[in-house]
């Protein structure tokens, strides 16, 4: 008997993560963002979602990947973090999946480059590895102080 | 009916007539003599007293009945009013507070009043003791009598009458007479119902049930019921209803019925006018009851409305001026005659609604004024002071949000007044001042704004001390303090980390400083400023915005960006040369109208990403941060309109010289720009 979980996977730099369905509030193609001067850098603004002023993060600026360019396929997940909403920029969300609870290991030593402490698990399903993210902690503003201070 | 619903009336109306209580009370504490005081008193505690048992909570009514034995005897002259006798009472009317308080809270309403009330027993005692006068025996009697019954059924009542009378059932008409000074009769008449309509059916009332419920009856009413029950245990079940005066049930002889009725109300009739011939302090009742109906219209025309109901409103509105604004970017866009006017129309319109909106949420400044003079009085007692308030402009209007926040700033400047301003009554004397200090809390309108002034009489800021605890406390450095205005010198004491109360009293040692009140007003969108006379007193004025959620505007555009600056801060624009601007000290100034204003390029300090070139004018916006002006570089104008103020979230706390965001109308967020913190 294996319970499952309902994630959304998105890609990022052509690699697979995925975050609890639950989680999601929505997911909405790009729009415009007001940018919000002197906000920490991967905060690239505020956008009016349906009349709430809602703060955008791009993942990859997040991660530490390189910035590209917005296209078609740049989607915005809306997630639910506490009491507030954020959008969280990807390069494309397209796929929501049940996976496993059991199949759901504990993190590897490294998982590319992107700082360990975001990620709560990996999950392999086929011959897919999806990365499943700590919300709290990928979105805290504290970690983010103390990985600027570190780099 | 639910009991529920008479919750909320029962905890407004406990706190409007306990606020009366305490006014009363001091009033009556200037003028010991006027008897007629008391009464009032004892009014509004007696129908305190009355509601509370009505609802259920015996503490309440308890404590009110103590308080209200000691009021009949200081009516009574059987206890002299001394200051501890007020202090007593004084002590039951803020324990009888806690206790709404707690009911409004959803607690039982209970307390330890133990202390109190024997207090309140001890100064009843102390002069001889005499029963309390059965409270308004007279009231007891019920007196206001109408056509009552008219025993008209129309056929289908008659029908469901004769029916039942087949099958057993008794048919009895029942009039039930509430007493005199009843409160929340439609809560009586709910319980009535309930008695009723365990034991039978009810067929009819009169005043019809909508009435009931509305409270358009006097103090009786009549109801038709069908029941197996015998009208004597169904009078004895009525009449455990407490108030209900006497029930009179008979029953129902469905031929010769109506003549029955007539004769039997006629003979009530009768009875009570003898009674009223007997007794003047029955007709003196009597008068004060006619003149309750001749109030009640008046007071029908306002509703009480959930605040949340509001807030809802006012939250559909917000959205409605948005979409003001989008219709109005489109027709502009579309440049159809019609649309235009088709807008123009509906924007008359909203904005005659956003009036009525934001009216509605005003509330007079009064409901945070009222809980000072007891405040003041106690407060001078504990420092063995004397201190006059003197309130004036107490019907001034304020948003809700802001009153809701504005009371405890208020407090802690009394206070501040009180315990810093005011001397003791001995240093006035020898001062040559009155012995009784005065402190005048004063709110008015002025544009866009609303002030409250607290003006004390007191001792002033003595600005040498304000400056050797400034300078100890290291707030300013020495080379700094040399160049200070007196003005400069007081604002010091609103700085954190500032307190120069030599001794810490438990008036204002709580520690919170001054600057908790500068940053709750200004997180309000006000300002604070001090204004003070060593020896004559200080005048601390605070400005506060009428309204918080919408604003007027000045949209401008600094390269691809749009920015809105409220009108409120902005003095005036210009558009200046290139050529125009000096440097002086590494600050851009220009000279506008003899005065050298710097100018601060905001695309410089938003880091804006440029994409056009600089041009040979530029437009500056001139704003104000108190007597400060600076000038604001934009790229250009794009105009002044009505936004809805919306918060950047909690994620973006610190976002710097940005008070809030709005959306404008093709959908995009606008910053709004703080020029407070642009400004030093």
């Amino acid at each position: 008997m294996s319970q499952e979980m309902k994630v959304i996977v998105f890609k990022i730099q052509d690699k697979e993560y995925a975050i609890p369905v639950d989680k999601v509030s929505g997911i909405e193609k790009l729009m415009h963002i007001t940018r919000v001067p002197k906000a920490v850098q991967f905060v690239k603004g505020v956008i009016n979602l349906r009349g709430v002023i809602t703060p955008i993060i791009d993942l990859r600026v997040r991660f530490g990947f390189e910035e590209v360019k917005y296209d078609d396929s740049t989607r915005i997940i809306i997630v639910i973090l506490g009491d507030m909403e954020v959008g969280l920029i990807v390069d494309s969300a397209n796929d929501v999946l049940d996976i496993p609870v059991n199949s759901i290991e504990p993190q590897p030593e490294v998982v590319g480059h992107l700082a360990s402490e975001y990620i709560s698990g990996v999950a392999k399903i086929e011959k897919r590895l999806l990365v499943l993210i700590n919300m709290e902690k990928a979105l805290s503003l504290e970690v983010t102080e103390n990985m600027l201070i570190e780099g | 009916m639910d009991m529920n619903q008479y919750l909320e009336v029962f905890i407004e109306e406990s706190k409007e007539h306990l606020q009366t209580a305490s006014e009363q009370l001091l009033v009556l504490e200037k003028n010991p003599e006027d008897l007629s005081i008391v009464n009032e008193i004892f009014r509004s505690a007696h129908t305190l007293k009355g509601m509370s048992a009505t609802m259920g909570y015996e503490d309440l009514a308890n404590l009110t009945h103590k308080m209200e034995n000691v009021l009949d005897a200081i009516r009574n002259s059987q206890v002299n009013l001394t200051p501890e006798v007020f202090d007593v009472i004084f002590l039951a009317v803020d324990d009888l507070e806690a206790m709404v308080m707690s009911i409004a809270e959803g607690g039982d309403g209970k307390r330890d009043v133990s202390k109190v009330v024997h207090q309140l027993d001890l100064i009843e005692k102390g002069e001889s003791v005499t029963a309390p006068v059965k409270e308004e025996a007279a009231a007891s009697v019920d007196l206001d009598k109408e056509e009552v019954t008219e025993g008209e059924y129309d056929e289908f009542e008659w029908t469901v009458l004769q029916q039942s009378k087949e099958q057993g059932f008794d048919s009895y008409e029942i009039t039930i007479g509430l007493r005199a000074d009843c409160l929340l009769k439609a809560a009586r008449v709910f319980m009535v119902f309930e008695v009723i309509e365990k034991a039978g059916e009810v067929i009819k009332s009169n005043p019809p049930v909508e009435l009931l419920e509305e409270e358009q009856f006097d103090q009786q009413f009549t109801v038709t019921m069908i029941t197996k029950e015998s009208s004597e245990e169904l009078q004895k079940k009525i009449m455990k209803v407490s108030e209900v005066d006497n029930v009179i049930i008979h029953s129902l002889d469905l031929e010769g019925m109506r003549h029955a009725e007539v004769k039997e109300d006629r003979v009530i009739e009768v009875d009570n006018q003898e009674l009223v011939g007997e007794n003047p302090m029955i007709q003196n009742d009597r008068k004060e009851k006619k003149k309750q109906p001749s109030v009640k219209p008046a007071s029908s025309k306002t509703i009480r409305v959930n605040i949340e109901r509001l807030d809802i409103l006012m939250n559909l509105f917000e959205e409605l001026v948005i979409d003001r604004g989008r219709l109005d970017q489109i027709s502009n866009d579309l440049d159809n005659q019609e649309l235009h006017e088709t807008v123009e129309r509906m924007s008359r319109i909203t904005s005659d609604l956003q009036t009525i909106v934001l009216n509605m949420r005003m509330v007079p400044v009064e409901t945070v004024f009222n809980r000072f003079p007891k405040m003041v009085r106690q407060l001078a007692r504990d420092l063995n002071k004397q201190v006059e308030l003197v309130i004036t402009g107490a019907e001034t209007e304020l948003d809700r949000t802001v009153i809701d926040e504005i009371g405890d700033p208020l407090v802690h400047l009394l206070r501040n007044a009180m315990d810093h301003g005011i001397e003791t009554p001995e240093e006035r004397l020898a001062k040559g001042k009155n012995e009784e200090g005065k402190i005048q809390l004063k709110a008015y309108h002025s544009g866009n704004h609303v002030f409250i002034e607290i003006d004390d009489d007191g001792a002033g800021i003595n600005k040498e001390r304000v400056l050797k605890k400034a300078l100890s406390n290291g707030i300013i450095t020495r080379e700094a303090a040399a160049t200070l205005t007196d003005k400069q010198i007081y604002e010091l004491i609103f700085a954190s980390g500032f307190s120069t109360a030599e001794t810490i009293s438990d008036v204002s040692g709580r520690g919170v400083g001054l600057d908790v009140v500068k940053n709750t007003i200004e997180s309000l969108g006000g300002s604070v400023t001090i204004d003070s006379k060593e020896g004559e007193g200080s005048i601390f004025l605070i400005q506060l915005p009428l309204t918080l959620s919408i604003i007027s505007v000045m949209l401008v555009a600094i390269q691809d960006e749009k920015y809105a600056i409220p009108l409120s801060s902005i003095i005036e624009t210009a558009i200046i040369k290139k050529e125009d601007i000096m440097n002086a000290h590494n600050q851009q100034v220009i000279d506008f109208r003899g005065k050298v204003l710097p100018l601060l390029f905001l695309k410089d300090i938003f880091e804006v990403p440029i994409s056009q070139p600089d041009e040979e004018f530029l437009s500056v916006v001139i704003v104000r941060k108190g007597d400060k002006l600076a000038g604001l570089v934009v790229d250009s104008f794009i105009g002044q309109l009505e936004v809805v103020l919306k918060s950047l979230g909690n994620y973006l706390t610190s976002a710097f010289a940005i008070s809030g965001a709005t959306i404008l109308g093709d959908g995009q967020v606008a910053l709004i720009i703080d020029c407070n913190t642009l400004i030093h």
